[in-house]
């Protein structure tokens, strides 16, 4: 359970080191009056939808935090046959990164006010997204006819599982980056709220990269060796 | 007295724009069904919860009937006992326990509390509630599914869970139950995410975090644990779920099933307890922490004196959450663990009763020289912390691993968790509906039907669970439909076991009186008026009772003070509203 115990550490660090700013030390009983730390109320600035989605990645990053530990548990047992690793996922990473340049660039545009340069930024990205998923699926059709299928072994099992979970969330993501793109498409839509929407987005898809370099490099078995390295450097 | 209103900011500009018209819903549809008020919400949480564990309830007595009378009743085959137990303690921990504390009060008392008109993502919160339902119904459906439900316990270890051997192993109960669990989580995490982020960004103004009531700080830190320990039974879902049905080996060693050898092999039943009890453990304070909020707020109240050490239970409250995911092991203590293992987890467990127990002093203190109103609030409040530090005393027993070795899997380990986090939180479930149901219906719950229900609850609870150490220190195993007298017995149980039924059969009855007494008070309860309790927190200042849609009609409440100024010397009356600015007139408004 060592992944998800250092990923809630810190969780747990971040937690309290936002309660301690938020005068946790005070004394309630010896004061009065209305507090106004900010001049309208005393809640953060930063937009509601930005803390819920940060909020909801940590969460995120906990479920995969739980899967890479589940599978560095299940490694040490004497049947793990980890497959190849099909050369397809390389072009999908590609792929992946380009979607979440096109976001960035997106947010930059949705900044600067230039509403045809997000429109194109959200396309690019969507269109990139669904080419990964293709390729994600193409992989696993490769695999499968390479007779690597999901039962045969465990690695191939996670190889399954969390490629596929990954995908579903790149998914759910369309669903948002959809009504965005049709936010951008709508001319009355102020563009501050565009711009919000925009940036949700590329933060999420920006996180779901960094869990999928993450997932390649549990698949690749590179976390072992780095485990390894690490144990060699600590001995 | 601190004074702490910065100087410049004296009058206190108006903290939003009268948007009331946004609150008017326009159908009966959307008012009382499609809601996405989160009053009607919690109400809806509550009631469905309610329903399923009348189920769980009446599960209880067919296991009673079972033990206390064995042999007598052929329906209750062996199987069918498992699959009683196996959904009884499931509908219980999840599906009524943590359903009615976060998505129940949790949803009704959050944005009153803090001062909001509403959940921050009304609709994500409408939606939380529907896949809620959807999960218990899924469960639900489990009953009527061809072998029926599940039979695994309610912690569906592998590898008995998927096998044949088990019931709704090689069916469709399994399948069910893990498809149930994963809805839950999914639909729990959308409701969640509005609980934390609520606290977090809709308080009014002049609410900091160290003025709001402990109510919310217990819901709010549960609300954290649970986001973050429910994905750990979604993993161990997935991963039995690809066992049971694509034939993967993540848990499933490999196995001979009458004399035929099975498709698995290499797994690790031992990764599904760690998975299970990184979620399982964090999911008792998951239920407790809501209750510990509550009762210090029902005793504050009752007792009308401020809680003792204000500071200390919010960071006790915040310590035990962080501190309850580093425990889980304590559940594996036989799962043959390297010893050193069992001794690290054995001394976190020991660590984590400081907090707690703190709590438990300051309760103590604060009805210290109190003026105690015996009010059902109140009683059950006491209840509370008798039968509290009961369970948590035989907890510190199973803590440790010596003990723990051969008390292991006996009925000591059901009645101490029963007493803990089965009793004691459903206690506080009760006196926080004789408390806030007022404020709910506008009308009083009545008090000779709330007495009877305590006093049976309350009686009946102990003459159950306690006599349950007893047996399980004699030596009967837990999970047996049927134990005769075995020689591993230093005892005979049957005639403890019987009266054991009996009181399960009279307790469950007094619940009855309880739900007719919900609906009775409906219509004929007395008239409760906004505060009938003399309260201080926000909630009870609404200008309209019950509270419409948007909470506080044109303006929200400023908030002048803490939650617990009752009893200040010099003060008009025994109590002052958080949002009364006493002494000092109120913020001129522009
Ligand atoms: C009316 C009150 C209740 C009675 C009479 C009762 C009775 C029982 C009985 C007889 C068992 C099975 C013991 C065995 O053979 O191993 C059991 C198991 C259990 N109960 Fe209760 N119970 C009650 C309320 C609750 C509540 C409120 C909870 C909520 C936490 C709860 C949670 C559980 C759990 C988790 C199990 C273990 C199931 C398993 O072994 O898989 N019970 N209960
Ligand atoms: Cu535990």
């Amino acid at each position: 359970m060592s992944a998800v115990l250092v990923f809630l550490a810190v969780v747990i660090g971040f937690s309290f080191w936002w309660l301690y700013h938020q005068k946790v030390m005070e004394k309630p009983w010896l004061e009065r009056g209305v507090h106004t730390a900010l001049p309208e109320t005393d809640v953060s600035g930063m937009p509601t939808a930005k803390i819920a989605l940060a909020v909801f990645l940590a969460v995120v990053g906990s479920l995969f935090a739980l899967f890479a530990s589940a599978y560095f548990m299940r490694m040490n047992y004497a049947d793990w046959q980890a497959p190849p690793m099909p050369r397809l996922l390389w072009l999908n990473t590609g792929v992946l990164v380009m979607a979440s340049v096109a976001l960035s660039c997106a947010v930059r545009a949705a900044r600067d006010g230039q509403r045809a340069l997000v429109r194109l930024g959200l396309a690019a990205a969507g269109l990139a997204s669904l080419v990964f998923l293709a390729g994600q699926l193409f992989a696993w059709h490769s695999l499968a006819a390479a007779g690597h299928y999901l039962d045969v072994n465990p690695a191939n099992g996670f190889f399954y599982l969390l490629t596929g979970v990954h995908g579903l969330h790149i998914l759910g993501g369309l669903v948002a980056l959809a009504r965005s793109m049709g936010r951008a498409w709508t001319r009355e839509v102020p563009a501050e709220r565009l711009r919000l929407g925009v940036e949700l987005c590329a933060a999420y898809w920006h996180f779901l990269l960094f869990v999928w370099l993450g997932i390649l490099v549990l698949l690749a078995g590179w976390a072992g060796d780095l485990i390894a390295l690490c144990r060699q450097i600590l001995a | 007295m601190v004074d702490a209103t910065p100087r410049s900011h004296r009058d206190v500009p108006p903290a939003e724009v009268p948007e009331v018209e946004l609150y008017h819903p326009r159908s009966w549809w959307t008012t009382y069904v499609f809601s996405q008020d989160a009053k009607v919400i919690a109400i809806q949480y509550a009631g469905t919860a309610i329903a399923i564990g009348l189920v769980a309830l009446v599960l209880s007595w067919l296991m009673r009937l079972q033990l206390g009378f064995p042999g007598t009743f052929d329906f209750i085959t062996p199987e069918a006992y498992y699959q009683f137990i196996t959904m009884h303690g499931m509908i219980m921990v999840i599906y009524l326990l943590t359903a009615i504390f976060l998505g129940g009060f949790g949803n009704y008392l959050i944005p009153l509390m803090v001062g909001a008109r509403d959940m921050v993502f009304p609709y994500v919160n409408m939606l939380s509630y529907w896949v809620y339902l959807l999960a218990v119904v899924v469960l639900a459906a489990s009953f009527f599914a061809p072998g029926g439900p599940t039979g695994a316990g309610w912690t569906l270890y592998p590898p008995q869970a998927i096998l044949s051997g088990t019931p709704g192993g090689n069916d469709w109960g399994i399948i069910l139950m893990l498809v149930s669990l994963i809805l839950f989580i999914i639909g729990f995490t959308m409701g969640g995410l509005n609980y934390v982020i609520t606290v977090i960004q809709g308080r009014t103004r002049g609410m900091t975090l160290m003025r709001m009531p402990l109510t919310v700080w217990g819901i709010f830190t549960a609300t954290v644990m649970a986001l973050f320990a429910f994905p750990a039974l979604f993993v161990a879902c997935v991963m039995m779920l690809f066992d049971r049905l694509l034939g993967t080996s993540f848990f499933m060693p490999a196995l001979v099933e009458m004399g035929e050898l099975l498709r698995y092999g290499g797994g690790s039943p031992i990764l599904f307890q760690h998975l299970f009890w990184f979620f399982g453990h964090p999911e008792v304070y998951i239920v407790a922490l809501p209750a510990f909020g509550i009762v210090s707020d029902l005793i504050s109240t009752h007792a009308r004196k401020n809680i003792f050490g204000y500071r200390m239970m919010v960071w006790a409250i915040v310590i035990i959450g962080a501190l309850s995911f580093v425990v889980w092991a304590h559940h594996m203590y036989v799962s043959g663990m390297h010893p050193w293992f069992g001794f690290f987890f054995a001394t976190t467990t020991l660590i984590i009763a400081v907090p707690t127990a703190i709590k438990v002093y300051n309760w103590v203190l604060t009805l210290w020289r109190g003026d105690i109103h015996l009010t059902l609030p109140m009683l059950f409040a006491l209840a509370f912390i008798v039968t509290f530090v009961n369970g948590g005393l035989t907890g510190l027993f199973l803590g440790n691993v010596v003990v723990d070795v051969p008390l292991s899997d006996t009925m000591f380990v059901v009645a101490h968790f029963h007493m803990v986090m089965g009793v004691a939180p459903i206690l506080v479930i009760f006196g926080a509906i004789y408390h806030w149901y007022p404020k709910i219906t506008g009308r009083m719950l009545d008090e000779r039907m709330g007495q009877f229900h305590f006093w049976v609850t309350f009686i009946g609870a102990y003459a159950i669970f306690f006599p349950m150490h007893y047996v399980g220190l004699v030596g009967v195993p837990r999970r047996y439909p049927e134990i005769g007298a075995e020689a591993f017995m230093t005892a005979p149980v049957g005639g403890l076991n019987a009266f054991i039924s009996v009181a399960a059969f009279v307790v469950g009855f007094a619940q009855m009186v309880f739900l007719f007494n919900l609906l009775w008070s409906l219509r004929h309860g007395r008239e409760a008026g906004s505060n009938p309790w003399r309260a201080t927190t926000l909630e009870w200042q609404t200008p309209t009772t019950p509270p419409p849609h948007g909470n506080w009609g044109e303006e929200r409440p400023l908030v002048y003070r803490w939650a617990y100024d009752y009893s200040v010397p010099g003060a008009p009356q025994d109590f002052i509203a958080q949002n009364d600015p006493w002494p000092d007139r109120p913020a001129r408004r522009p």
